[in-house]
């Protein structure tokens, strides 16, 4: 599994505290805690914090890319704050994201391209997110014919079958599984298949319960990554005990330490 | 239609390692080796870059062996009992790239040798030969923790490798080897699970991955070496695919394993439909290392030096494609 660390986003006051002050520290230490808690990649988004995006974003990456090698995923709507924190990445990013719709990706696209970087595309159209899994997957076709055109590699991009809070939606979770073993019958090499897993729990009582046991049953239905929480060990202790169950990883006794090495 | 060969990408390999230490590097070996590097399963040469290729530690003894067969003891005869001697003809006569010193006489069923002892042993074969040494007790877990701290001591700073961490035993050693400068090897049955988890026993220990050798106790061809091909192979492809308590270099034991079978050498007067004696244990030894080679094994440690010159000429075949 691939973890992109969630926290250095200006939802969190933390984080939002810094953007405003332009305080690196908290940020590089955020960046760096992900990183020893199990993280390969760390999104980074403004979120409302200010109104500057274009200053933010790049501030935000730069002050991070200081602090770790790792990809950056740079989390915007925007175009052009995208093209802005694409740069500041030093050429080691993710885009975060593209929906299916033609402008998004008429202006999403072309920067994985030349940034030669994985982008995530979800399956959002016009009309929104789809009620189940076929939909889900027209958009992902169009999302992966899309990318072919622009000579993007399949496993360079990341469909997101875009789960939905199980408290208003109940539905959608089991559609979003199906949507996960369907991407990799989409293409031979497949894409590959990302879910914003704390959405799935957003304004519910046991949130970590509940992203626990999500992660568990999307690891085993073809889940490749996560933007999640590398901080709830037992949420990494889970995911790192459904990659041995699935014999992804060698078993040893001590086998969450190992994965930690 | 044009045949596109079908590669495998990986993500990660085996980790580097090098053996033996200079005068530049606090040490006086006159050569050292480097292994591991490996980005491909075996001599896959179009999937991944094979920076250094297998090398060869001959086996000695630090006592005169009981009952080798002749055409092995012809070789030997007349060095052993003296395991400097022994080394020098390893490395002068048969081209050996390392020592592999085990010390027999240490054993408590045996001779019983001292620590003492064994330390005088190693510092005559350390001053004998130039090339990296591979130290192994006698496999009795107590006298090995009583006599290896000596042994290591006696070889300071010459970056070898000492011989072994299990599971059940593995802190002495590590202690040894710490503070002495040398790598270690990690022992376990042919079984990747256990021999993970004393990676990370040994790693906990402070011991750099890259001071670390894996050793899966295997047999000789017509036993079992199926399923230790198979074993070796696994782990391999878990070092490729980013698993870093897999990643470390292995050692595989051929020659005491192929001349221990029956096919190596037993009479022609008790099996005359296996051919001549002279010519079967080595066939045996060459052909038990050929199959660990492909298995992805980085150290051979072998005996007869036709069967090591006949494994040299194969390498050299599979590394020049």
């Amino acid at each position: 599994m691939f973890v992109i660390g969630e926290r250095i986003n200006g939802m969190f006051t933390d984080v939002k505290k810094a953007i405003q002050a332009e305080d690196p520290a908290p940020i590089q230490e955020l960046a760096k805690r992900q990183i020893a808690a199990g993280a390969n990649a760390l999104d980074i988004n403004v979120g409302p914090a200010t109104t500057d995006k274009v200053g933010a974003m790049k501030w935000l990456v730069e002050v991070a890319r200081e602090a770790v090698d790792v990809p950056l995923c740079i989390d915007t709507p925007n175009a052009q704050v995208m093209r802005v924190g694409l740069e500041a990445a030093g050429g080691n990013a993710i885009i975060n994201s593209t929906t299916g719709e033609e402008e998004r990706m008429a202006e999403v696209l072309p920067l994985a391209a030349e940034f030669n970087c994985p982008v995530i595309g979800l399956t959002i159209d016009a009309e929104g997110v789809p009620r189940d899994a076929n939909g889900r997957m027209e958009i992902a076709l169009r999302l992966a014919a899309a990318c072919m055109e622009q000579g993007i590699a399949m496993t360079d991009l990341y469909i997101d079958p875009v789960i939905l809070p199980v408290n208003a939606m109940q539905a959608v979770p089991e559609e979003v599984l199906k949507s996960l073993g369907m991407c990799k019958a989409l293409s031979d090499p497949p894409p590959q298949t990302i879910l914003g897993l704390s959405n799935v729990s957003q304004g519910t009582l046991y949130r970590e319960l509940i992203n626990r046991t999500y992660l568990v049953m999307a690891v085993a239905n073809s889940l490749d990554a996560a933007i999640m929480d590398p901080f709830d060990d037992d949420l990494m202790e889970a995911m790192i005990t459904t990659e041995v169950l699935l014999n992804r990883n060698v078993y040893c006794d001590d086998f969450i330490k190992a994965y930690r090495r | 239609m044009p045949f596109t060969v079908p590669k495998e990408r990986w993500t990660a390999e085996v980790q580097t390692v090098t053996i033996g230490a200079t005068e530049a590097e606090g040490g006086t070996r006159t050569s050292t080796v480097t292994i591991g590097g490996d980005q491909s399963l075996p001599f896959l040469h179009f999937e991944g870059d094979t920076p250094y290729g297998p090398v060869i530690a001959v086996e000695i003894l630090d006592e005169a062996p009981q009952g080798w067969p002749e055409p092995l003891a012809e070789h030997y005869r007349d060095v052993w009992g003296d395991p400097a001697a022994w080394a020098q003809k390893a490395v002068e006569e048969f081209g050996a790239d390392m020592i592999c010193l085990r010390l027999a006489s240490a054993d408590p069923e045996g001779t019983d040798a001292s620590a003492d002892d064994c330390a005088t042993t190693i510092r005559s074969v350390v001053e004998a030969v130039g090339v990296p040494l591979i130290i192994w007790g006698c496999g009795n877990d107590d006298k090995d923790n009583e006599i290896m701290p000596f042994c290591s001591e006696a070889a300071a700073r010459e970056r070898c490798i000492l011989g072994s961490a299990t599971e059940g035993n593995y802190k002495t050693i590590c202690a040894s080897a710490l503070a002495d400068g040398h790598l270690v090897i990690n022992e376990s049955p042919l079984d990747i699970n256990i021999q993970k988890q004393v990676n990370i026993l040994v790693t906990d220990m402070g011991m750099k991955p890259e001071d670390i050798i894996m050793y899966q106790v295997t047999g000789g061809l017509g036993y079992g070496v199926e399923y230790a091909y198979s074993i070796l192979e696994r782990t391999r492809l878990a070092a490729l695919g980013g698993d870093r308590m897999l990643q470390m270099p292995m050692l595989s034991i051929v020659g005491s394993e192929a001349w221990r079978v029956k096919e190596a050498w037993q009479s022609e007067d008790e099996a005359p439909e296996w051919g001549p004696l002279e010519r079967r244990g080595i066939i045996w030894e060459a052909a038990t290392a050929t199959l660990f080679l492909h298995a992805g094994t980085n150290i051979l440690v072998m005996w007869h030096p036709q069967a090591v010159s006949h494994v040299r000429h194969h390498v050299a075949g599979l590394l020049s494609g």
